[in-house]
């Protein structure tokens, strides 16, 4: 298929709740804010997340859409511990299946190739295989006999990911250094939006780097949105960094009831992304002013 | 160098000797001491290892020029191949290795969530794996860990196939000494002691009953070009002493 231009909340519109829904990115680095942002203000409930997770994971389970989330860790990088996802697992509001890394590429691989499962060695000996009770291992069929864990398919309703271009057919190039699990994230999917910095004309594309960043192709996505500094505040580099103040600035609010309804006012009630960007303009600048 | 090494400096050393005889594999410190200790391994002894700028890029031994690329996809399967050797932290840790960086409690509602196993489980049963402790107390060196997270000794004893084959811990370096698992049944034993420390105080300070052999030498001291190396070249700033408890 092509892949039809969308807006954020058109894409968290094609969404239903109690969907399994894969995010793509690692911890605080390019991860698709903007949809993410897009389905807390639609309010879908019942999600399992299925990520290398961030504050992707953090901002779902305070917006209250998270049933499960499925990972092998939730980390601001630069701010270790997410403080809604510490919450979350405190208070026992939310479920966790948790994975190995490797697991969770293995199950992403398994879903990309329609396979059942595949075998990994990682998990065996750990309390992995205790707090998961569903997972099997499985003996290798060849002489050598050798027992490895099964990680079942991580198969995912809709998929989710940012680039930092695409053309309208939703063809996406990475510009950074890692291309983390995107791709897979895509294929592992029944359904995947791809959002990006910017929208070019497919003859620009390698313009901006070599073929091989062009990690997506529009095989693998079925909506494109236009989301300048939709990743913010995780990193999108060369195009920005992570921004550091704000995210303090989230990680002290998400450690303060209070706070963290004033921080929800202001960033998370506005209108659609751009009412996001605007309250992150005026935020930054009053930083900047030296205002608190 | 005429001043005496501090505790941060013997334990740089003592981090750079773990990756000792390793050759052409990764390195992967987590901490900037065991960091400092992998780039001054490969500075001196251990030239070959290859070490990453903490994200994609594999950078040459001058730490300036890229020497290859590495997301995270790649490091996966790196792992899968043995040829890495990694030191993790660790929340907890018992007398086996067995690691937790999971949560404290429960898991099924823990008092405190950490991070989450990340790739302690894989790491553990693919290649070697050693441990910094920032701050040796009964709190991280303990009886049971909450959630086994990197793999220990009398768990690996009962894999089967080469996964047992594949699983080594090699050192554990701690703010007071160096500990390894040197012992008929690998349970923890103390390997050294860094300099002002006593055996008896370390004993006290591990939450479990340590291996204590009769004569427990001193921790190697860095040498006078590994001082300079350390304060002129890979920590001018003086970062290193602020991740000791």
């Amino acid at each position: 298929m092509t892949a039809v231009v969308l807006s954020p909340d058109d894409v968290a519109a094609a969404l239903r709740p109690g969907m399994t829904i894969g995010i793509g990115g690692w911890g605080s680095r390019r991860k698709p804010m903007a949809l993410v942002r897009a389905i807390a203000r639609a309010g879908l409930t019942g999600l399992t997340i299925v990520s290398f997770g961030g504050p992707d994971v953090g901002l779902l389970i305070a917006a209250g859409c998270v049933r499960q989330v499925v990972c092998g860790f939730v980390s601001l990088d630069t701010i270790p511990l997410e403080p809604h996802f510490r919450q979350a697992r405190q208070q026992g509001t939310i479920e966790l299946t948790e994975l190995d890394e490797g697991m969770m590429h293995w199950g992403l691989l398994a879903a990309a190739q329609r396979l059942p499962f595949l075998p990994i060695r990682a998990g065996l000996g750990s309390d992995v295989l205790r707090v998961n009770p569903s997972l099997r291992t499985v003996r290798s069929p060849y002489p050598d006999g050798e027992e490895l864990v099964a990680v079942p398919a991580l198969t995912l309703d809709a998929a989710l990911v940012h680039m930092n271009r695409a053309d309208a057919g939703g063809n996406g190039q990475y510009l950074g250094p890692d291309p983390y699990f995107d791709d897979l994230f895509c294929l592992a999917a029944d359904r995947a939006y791809l959002s990006c910095e910017r929208i070019v004309p497919t003859a620009a594309l390698l313009q901006g780097g070599p073929a091989q960043s062009l990690l997506i192709n529009r095989a693998m996505v079925h909506g494109v949105a236009e989301t300048p500094n939709g990743a913010h505040f995780t990193s999108c580099p060369p195009d920005y960094a992570r921004d550091e103040e704000f995210q303090k600035q989230y990680a002290a609010a998400a450690n303060d009831p209070a706070a963290w309804l004033s921080f929800s006012e202001r960033f998370l009630q506005v209108a659609d992304e751009l009412g996001y960007q605007q309250a992150v303009r005026e935020f930054t600048a009053s930083q900047g002013a030296g205002a608190p | 160098m005429s001043e005496e090494p501090t505790l941060a400096e013997v334990c740089i050393v003592a981090c750079a000797e773990a990756w000792r005889g390793d050759g052409a594999i990764l390195a992967s410190p987590m901490g900037l001491i065991p960091a400092l200790g992998a780039r001054l391994a490969r500075l001196t002894f251990e030239p070959d290892l290859l070490v990453t700028d903490g994200e994609a890029l594999l950078m040459a031994p001058d730490g300036q020029t890229t020497e290859g690329w590495l997301p995270y996809r790649d490091v996966l399967r790196l792992v899968a191949t043995g040829r890495r050797h990694m030191m993790m932290g660790a929340a907890q840790l018992d007398r086996y290795g067995n690691q937790n960086i999971s949560c404290i409690g429960p898991w099924d509602r823990p008092r405190a969530q950490l991070l989450g196993v990340r790739g302690a489980p894989g790491n553990t049963v693919n290649h070697p794996v050693s441990y910094w402790i920032p701050r040796h107390s009964p709190r991280v060196l303990t009886e049971r860990v909450d959630m086994v997270c990197g793999v220990g000794y009398d768990r690996a004893a009962r894999l089967t196939g080469r996964s047992a084959g594949f699983h080594e811990l090699r050192v554990v370096v701690t703010s007071k000494a160096v500990l390894d698992f040197a012992t008929p049944d690998h349970r923890m034993r103390l390997r050294s002691v860094h300099p002002g420390h006593r055996v008896e105080a370390i004993a006290e300070l591990t939450g479990f009953e340590l291996t204590v052999p009769a004569d427990v030498p001193p921790t190697r001291p860095p040498t006078a070009h590994e001082l300079e190396l350390i304060r002129e070249r890979l920590d001018p700033r003086g970062l290193r002493d602020r991740e000791l408890g």
